[in-house]
């Protein structure tokens, strides 16, 4: 396995660890709200879409689009991608941004649920605390679009990743399982403690990953285009110091003008 | 019809959010990145310097462009 394979599998892991983190805050607020039956299927029936989507849309991709076009049109996409994540995530880490919060989030989406019921005239079915009794448990209309949603919608962004990654370097089946990879984690770490994760470190996760996705989308776009990289696949490495070397000036000097917005725990960026 | 209409609208909001969002310049320094590539395929000691700083600038001008004003 060479160095730029393995800072692919992690690029995909830590992406969709992030993605996932986010699902899952949404799904624990419509597992305690509405139910958990519903909940747990509505994220099993959005993952076997997603994964679906992987095949027929990224198998193609590799096999039938020329290899340098791919890389060219895949790469501009990873770079988009790669700049926004990176973009936020030194705003964040600088103060000019408020940090990704997943304790409001589920606070919203539990108020917003639990509104829900009484406001459509119907009780919400009793959430099973007892996560063995989750099969018996009553289905919930509402319960289930709502996690099918936020797992649909947050995994959106990790099947572009696996595909942009996977096809463009010829490994969609690493990429695949990276990602396979962090959703159960992240589904089982969440099963273990019952609720949304809000100690992750999510900007630093989004910051690595932005560089990663970064600097693969800039070494792609030049190995599309016929730019031959000193190093060949070693460049990426390069890149990957190059561009996290900016967003850690680009932090330090954003510091300077960032607003007053409460105690910041000290060189984390993480609230405290 | 109207779920097939509600279908597509929501696939191009998508990629609307995804390749514009907040930082339309994040999309245009992309392809003035690509452009560059091209032109400067055939000189591979400027590409190697060139492109990362193109790449630099239109991050930087993107987060002072979205940095929080009092």
């Amino acid at each position: 396995m060479t160095s730029s394979t393995i800072v692919l599998a992690l690029a995909v892991f830590g992406a969709s660890a992030v993605e996932m983190v986010e699902a899952l805050t949404i799904v624990t607020a419509a597992g305690v709200t509405r139910g958990w039956r519903s909940a747990i299927e509505g994220s099993l029936v959005a993952t076997v879409v997603l994964a679906a989507l992987v095949l027929v849309v990224g198998v193609p991709l590799a096999r039938l689009v020329p290899i340098d076009v791919l890389r060219v049109v895949i790469g501009a996409l990873l770079l988009v991608l790669g700049l926004d994540w990176l973009r936020k995530a030194v705003l964040r880490a600088s103060g000019h941004k408020a940090l990704h919060d997943e304790d409001a989030i589920y606070a919203k989406t539990v108020a917003e649920l639990s509104g829900t019921a009484g406001a459509a005239g119907e009780e919400a079915p009793v959430a099973m605390t007892a996560r063995g009794s989750w099969r018996r448990g009553p289905r919930d209309a509402t319960g289930f679009t709502v996690a099918f949603k936020g797992v649909f919608l947050e995994g959106m962004e990790v099947v572009l990743i696996v595909i942009t990654l996977g096809a463009s370097s010829g490994h969609l089946a690493l990429a695949s399982c990276a990602a396979a990879a962090a959703a159960v984690v992240v589904s089982f770490v969440g099963y273990l403690v019952a609720r949304q994760l809000s100690e992750v470190p999510e900007n630093w996760l989004k910051l690595a990953v932005g560089i990663m996705l970064t600097s693969f989308g800039v070494f792609w776009v030049g190995e599309g285009a016929g730019v031959h990289w000193p190093g060949s696949d070693l460049w990426i490495l390069v890149l990957v110091g190059v561009f996290a070397a900016t967003a850690a000036l680009l932090s330090l000097a954003m510091r300077r003008t960032a607003p007053s917005r409460g105690p910041v725990a000290a060189g984390t960026g993480q609230r405290s | 019809m109207t779920a097939i209409v509600r279908a597509l609208e929501a696939f191009a909001k998508f990629w609307k959010d995804f390749l514009i969002g907040d930082a339309p310049e994040l999309l245009v320094g992309t392809l003035v990145f690509v452009g560059a590539a091209l032109l400067l395929r055939h000189r591979g000691d400027v590409a190697v310097v060139v492109l990362p700083l193109i790449v630099i600038a239109f991050l930087a001008g993107s987060v002072f462009r979205g940095r929080a004003t009092p």
